[in-house]
């Protein structure tokens, strides 16, 4: 048996497919296609959790994804554990693990409830009022302790095990929702060749017909009509049928995002399968058929276990054939809980009366109930209700005051009515429009290409439902130039119309300041709250929200925002449409982070790039260092060195013999056409027509405004081709910036930029035995120095393979820069590496790369640069061509500010104490013994120990700098201040022999 | 020394060499090397160079142009990606056009992976926003676009098939990417 | 996720093939020396940053690679037209415009489409 409150006969689940769970430790029966929800309730349990703010013992109000109360941890394994799971949703499957939530030590006896007792003082807009003195007090006792008191659930500490993914998807007609509207609207689509999705977020289709069983559709019981029909739209190719799928946000241009849940209901998923994919739906046309929500009676203690709302306790019944109570009671202001309790009265169970707010209730309902046998209370009211861990009585009054009447229950069926689900129209920005009649917001501006059908947009008529539906289809699918082959029809029968509904407070939930009617059961907001913040003088709905946390988190309104807003204006005197609405935002229901992540984790969390040479780096022992998204080899470590051992070897060993680096990731952009040159004069704040084909110039790239942007060593290959090289950062950018001037600045030019950096590895081989060691290897070249002196490229072979050699340096060494298209990168690199090590040798990484080029004063644009130096600050005036008229960035430069005096200005620091090495972004001091705050005068851009020069080196920029060479600065550390001299930036090689050798 | 020379010619190392993968929906394979240019040039050459190539290049966005194992694909108005599979000179082909126009070699810039089967629109888009359809992607169709976090080029050769073109360092990403969502694309 | 019509593919593509690249119409001086520095100032630092109508260049980065302009309403973030570089701006009385509560239902917005 799975659970006594089974009903046999009852219900769609098969009794012989059962299944196990636990809560709470406990094993319990279910039937497969339970949800945690309706297992529990079969086994009785109506308690499943404990209030946010007062602790209250708290059940299942709902059977759908509005619940705000049964929310549970589900729990796979230690690295799986779901927290603010609504029962109501999910599945049990074998062998499921699920905990209730904000309780300790247990749910029936839990220590937070004192908080209940301490109500008086937890008012609304208690923490704004409370925790404000003193000021330090915020930081280290109040806001501590909220921490650990607040929050729901507990997340997991270990990785998610579970993978996720992620589809665009495109669609002529995107439905939201598959009940009666839904699915008669994706038929009609489906009918005219269009390409239609629809989703809901249930397990099966069918919405309202879950519990409805009146309904017949086509002389077709309606669950199962629902049923027939989403299996013969999943069999046509233009239609995609997605069950357990949530629309949960609607943006931009019919951009709608769905969360599909794959796994979360089975006991053992397929591991090739997500667990949850994440669907990107654009379609022409969306057409809305959410349904409506029905909403809880306001009134005294309307919170304890067992008081739930009616549809939810047909659902239970007519879907999963569990009976909620043995002795029900309903309170309504609405003839729909009448339905519920024809349904539980034939199937035996006892129903105590239905209290009916209303004056006049449906004749319809009210004769019904008579020849049934139940006992209808009419223009009564529910003031109080019994029962500590369940609701045991309810007491009962004629409006208006006067003696009550205690009544034994063991469950509340309550309706206030229903309440059109406006999020996703409201969400697509559309507008509402209150019609006071009914008491409802429905659909009323539209501000996308999307239609609202069916109980969302106030439809309640079962006939007119299915005819607007199956026009709504016909019609989203005409905007695509699909039409009908033929007009469709459905008939729809049901069992009663409903009348009726309130908004706000019912008999008995004030007005004083002490009862506890319920409005917002997630949040603990009650009836007299909202009275509160409208005395207090919030008199807006939004700081109304804000200030009692009304229809916030995960429940976005859907049970207390039409009762909170009617609360307020009662209040505050005014018209419901005069107080507004607050916004319903996304997430319709929570996403995990998970789905909106999905593929995004792990290596493909971002594109990690990596040279060609990187396997035969990894294999010579290389440590590598992310630069943007290029791993580099960083150092190259030998047995017993640390990484200070290993640079300064390489550092050495480059001066002495020869080293060889990787400079694959140096952006390169291919420069062609006739105004090749005159483009790059453009650029480039140097002159470029005198280069002559087959020579290199170092150039500065400025921006407007005058400051440096990039700079790079450019080769002309031909007259009417450049090579040029970039920062490894800069590639894209800089191609970014070139491609804007030539484009919407210099269109009349004849020249076409086009990106080279994975065209060639490029392995810069350095020091003085360089040529030494790549001569053998190069074919067609005349290596001397006469034919191919410093800075000059090329075109040959090398290794048989064809080359672009470059002779340039960035080590003020002998050097030559070896580009190979890439797939000959790692052959070329493993024979001059080998040639390198045969000669003494090594490779070299970044690291030795930075020290090497700082001991020859060569800056790296944007680590001795920040987007505020010049050409002439950074002592590279000469790279600017004086006889130029224009070039971008000649303006800014002449700026007033450009060319003051004062300015920071690059140059070198030298320690007093040789040993020590500065801190790389460091402030530098006149006089450290100055009061705080003291003036800082500049800071150090780079600093560095270097083996060659046996001593600290440092660049920096500091204001007046080129002025102040020779004088003692400050750096002011935590624990001492460094005296340094000020010095030009060459500390190696003043004289710059070396690189013609 | 000159012994030295040519002795060991250097070989190539290709990127994703030897992968595969994907699933029964969406085979991922990678494509042979090929030699590929970007190519620049304004409308007036556009005959001439059609003709140097013995195809026509396309004018019109997303669409390409194939004649055996050579293909231009419409990148902008003014570009052209041009991907020969028998490797031939495709600088030299469009130099004996004698119009102006800009050649750059991407053969080595560029690799592809080759997504086939009844799930490969659904693979790629897995990370891809276009609209993968027949009817607005048909075969030939052919654009430049993002995959994720990665910029590609996709070119439709069959009602099942995708080339994925993509920068080499990015092609771990991409492919890795490809074989998740192919994997999806089964289910 | 906005769609935006590439004037060069002649398509609405996906918003994650573009970047925004700033103020349109605004032309770089040919006479960039001789300019005064309140000249330059407007030229290069001030911008108008409106709420409601403006017009922007955006960059079909990764797609046909084209800078081309955009009017677009800051305040319903709605595109109203797009054109090619070069262009002047449009004539916008032809346009739509592109406030929110310009409809009161769905059929109205499909035969203003039309």
């Amino acid at each position: 048996m799975s659970g006594a409150n089974r009903i046999p006969g009852a219900g769609r689940l098969t009794p012989a497919k059962t299944a196990r769970f636990f809560f709470d430790g406990k094993s319990y029966a279910a039937l497969e296609g339970d949800t945690v929800a309706s297992a529990l309730l079969a086994n009785g349990v109506h308690l499943v959790g404990r209030s946010f703010k007062y602790h209250r013992p708290r059940g299942i109000v709902s059977a759908g994804a509005e619940e705000p109360n049964a929310l549970i941890g589900v729990e796979r394994d230690a690295a799986r554990k779901q927290p603010n799971v609504r029962a109501t949703v999910q599945d049990v499957f074998d062998g499921m693990k699920v905990i209730s939530q904000n309780r300790w030590p247990s749910l029936a006896f839990d220590v937070g409830a004192v908080n209940n007792l301490l109500a008086p003082f937890f008012a609304a807009g208690f923490y704004y009022k409370t925790f404000m003195w003193p000021k330090q007090a915020w930081k280290h006792v109040y806001e501590p302790q909220i921490r650990a008191a607040a929050g729901l659930g507990v997340s997991p500490t270990e990785d998610d095990t579970d993978h996720y993914s992620s589809r665009y998807a495109h669609c002529d007609v995107l439905v939201i929702g598959a009940g009666v509207a839904g699915l008669s609207a994706a038929l009609a689509a489906a009918k005219t060749g269009a390409r239609v999705i629809i989703c809901d977020e249930q397990p099966e289709v069918g919405g309202a017909l879950h519990y409805d069983k009146s309904v017949t559709i086509d002389g077709q019981d309606g669950y199962s009509w629902a049923q027939a029909t989403a299996a013969n739209l999943a069999k046509m190719d233009n239609v995609t049928v997605l069950p357990r799928t949530t629309a949960f946000g609607y943006y931009a241009q019919n951009f709608v995002g769905l969360n599909e849940r794959v796994t979360e209901h089975l006991a053992k998923p397929d591991k090739k399968l997500p667990r949850e994919r994440l669907w990107q739906v654009r379609a022409k046309r969306v057409i809305i058929a959410t349904g409506a929500i029905e909403r809880h009676m306001v009134f005294a203690n309307n919170d304890r276990p067992g008081i739930m709302l009616a549809s939810a306790a047909r659902t239970f019944l007519n879907h999963f054939g569990v009976a909620v109570g043995k002795k029900v009671g309903v309170y309504t202001a609405n003839d729909s809980a009448y339905e519920a309790a024809f349904d539980l009265k034939r199937a035996g169970i006892t129903i105590a009366a239905i209290v009916d707010s209303r004056e006049q209730p449906g004749e319809a309902v009210l004769a019904e109930a008579r020849s049934l046998g139940i006992e209808v209370m009419v223009g009564y009211g529910v003031v109080d209700t019994g029962g500590k861990l369940r609701v045991s009585s309810m007491s009962v009054a004629r409006n208006g005051g006067g003696s009550s009447r205690k009544i034994a229950i063991d469950a509340l069926l309550v309706s206030a009515g229903w309440t059109p689900s406006v999020h996703m129209f409201s969400q697509s920005r559309g507008k509402v429009a209150y019609d006071a009649e009914t008491q409802r917001f429905l659909p009323g501006t539209y501000a996308q290409d999307c239609l609202s059908i069916g109980a969302c947009n106030g439809t309640n008529d079962l006939q007119a439902t299915i005819e607007e539906s199956l026009a709504a289809g016909e019609l989203m699918s005409n905007a695509s130039g699909y039409t009908a082959p033929e007009k469709l029809a459905l008939q729809g029968v049901n069992a009663f119309s409903w009348t009726g509904g309130m908004a706000g407070a019912a008999e008995g939930a004030g007005p004083d300041t002490t009862v506890k009617a319920f409005i917002d059961f997630q949040n603990d907001v009650c009836a007299k709250d909202i009275r509160l913040a409208v005395r207090e003088g919030m008199h807006s709905i939004e700081h109304i929200k804000r200030f009692t946390t009304n229809g916030m988190a995960t429940d976005q309104g859907k049970l207390s925002n039409i009762h909170g807003l009617a609360i307020a204006a009662e209040t505050l005197g005014r018209e419901i449409p005069k107080v507004g609405l607050t916004t319903f935002r996304a997430p319709y229901t929570p996403v995990t982070f998970g789905t909106l992540i999905n593929h995004s984790r792990g290596e493909l969390f971002d594109p990690t790039r990596k040279t060609p040479m990187h396997a035969l780096e990894e294999a010579q022992g290389a440590v590598f260092e992310d630069v943007g998204q290029w791993k580099r080899a960083w150092y190259y470590p030998r047995a017993g060195e640390d990484m200070h051992q290993a640079v300064n070897r390489e550092c050495k060993t480059v001066r002495d013999i020869a080293g060889i680096f990787d400079a694959s990731t140096l952006g390169k952009i291919e420069v062609v056409g006739p105004d090749a040159a005159q483009f790059l004069n453009l650029i480039y704040t140097n002159s470029w027509d005198t280069l002559k084909p087959g020579r290199c110039r170092y150039g500065i790239m400025l921006r407007e405004d005058g400051f440096v942007y990039d700079d790079g060593v450019v080769g002309r290959m031909a007259e009417d081709r450049f090579h040029v090289t970039t920062t490894t950062g800069g590639a894209a950018r800089v191609m970014n910036h070139m491609e804007d001037y030539l484009q919407t600045e210099f269109p009349h030019l004849n020249v076409w930029l086009t990106s080279a950096t994975e065209q060639w590895a490029v392995i810069a081989v350095q020091g003085p035995k360089a040529r030494e060691i790549i001569e053998p290897l190069v074919e067609g070249i005349d290596l001397s120095n006469e034919a191919f002196p410093h800075m000059s490229v090329r075109e040959g072979k090398v290794c048989g393979v064809p080359t672009r050699l470059f002779r340039m340096s960035f080590t003020g060494e002998t050097g030559f820069e070896v580009n190979v298209p890439a797939d000959f990168g790692p052959a070329v690199w493993a024979a001059i590496s080998e040639r390198t090590e045969a000669l003494g040798g090594c490779a070299y990484g970044t690291e030795a790369m930075h020290i090497l080029r700082a001991e020859k004063g060569y800056i790296i644009v944007g680590q001795d640069t920040d987007g505020t130096v010049t050409p002439d600050d950074a002592s590279l005036g000469w790279a600017v061509g004086k006889k130029k008229t224009d070039f971008v960035g000649i303006r800014g430069l002449r700026r007033p500010d450009l060319v003051a005096d004062g300015r920071k200005q690059l140059v070198g620091l030298l320690t007093k104490d040789p040993a020590v090495v500065l801190e790389e972004g460091a402030q530098i001091v006149a006089n450290p013994n100055q009061p705080l705050p003291m003036t800082m005068i500049g800071h150090v851009t780079s600093a560095y120990w270097s083996e060659n020069c046996g001593r600290s080196i440092a660049l920096a920029l500091v204001a007046g700098g080129k002025g102040k060479i020779g004088q003692t600065l400050y750096v002011p550390m935590p624990d001492k201040t460094i005296a340094v001299e000020v010095s030009d930036m060459v500390f190696f090689d003043k004289e710059g022999g070396r690189i013609n050798g | 020394m000159a012994d030295l020379i040519g002795a060991e010619l250097a070989t190539r190392t290709l990127p994703l060499s030897g992968f595969h993968g994907g699933s029964a929906a969406a085979a991922l394979s990678v494509a042979a090397p090929a030699t590929r240019i970007s190519l620049r040039a304004k409308p007036d050459a556009v005959a001439a160079l059609s003709g140097a190539l013995g195809l026509s290049l396309p004018t019109k966005a997303k669409t390409s142009a194939s004649s055996n194992g050579r293909h231009a694909l419409w990148l902008g108005p003014d570009e052209w990606l041009v991907i020969d599979e028998n490797e031939a000179d495709l600088i030299a082909a469009v130099a004996s056009s004698n119009m102006l126009h800009s050649a750059t070699d991407i053969s080595h810039r560029n690799t592809a992976i080759i997504v086939k089967g009844r799930g490969a629109a659904v693979a790629i888009n897995g990370g891809c926003p276009q609209d993968l359809s027949l009817a607005a992607f048909p075969v030939g169709a052919c654009s430049r676009t993002v995959l994720a976090k990665a910029e590609i080029v996709l070119l439709r050769t069959a009602e099942d098939t995708f080339r994925v073109e993509c920068w080499r360092s990015f092609s771990p990403y991409v492919s890795t990417l490809l074989a998740e969502a192919a994997e999806d694309a089964g289910n | 996720m906005l769609l935006i019509y590439c004037p060069y593919c002649e398509e609405e593509r996906s918003e994650l093939e573009f970047r925004q690249a700033g103020d349109a119409h605004i032309a770089r001086p040919t006479n960039m020396t001789e300019m005064t520095d309140e000249d330059f100032e407007a030229f290069f630092f001030l911008r108008d940053n409106v709420k409601g109508l403006t017009f922007e260049r955006w960059r079909h980065l990764n797609g046909c690679g084209r800078f081309f302009n955009a009017a677009r309403d800051t305040v319903s973030d709605k595109f109203l037209t797009t054109y090619k570089a070069g262009l002047p701006r449009p004539d916008l009385s032809t346009l739509r415009p592109a406030t929110e509560a310009t409809v009161e239902t769905y059929e109205a917005t499909e035969s203003n489409a039309k």
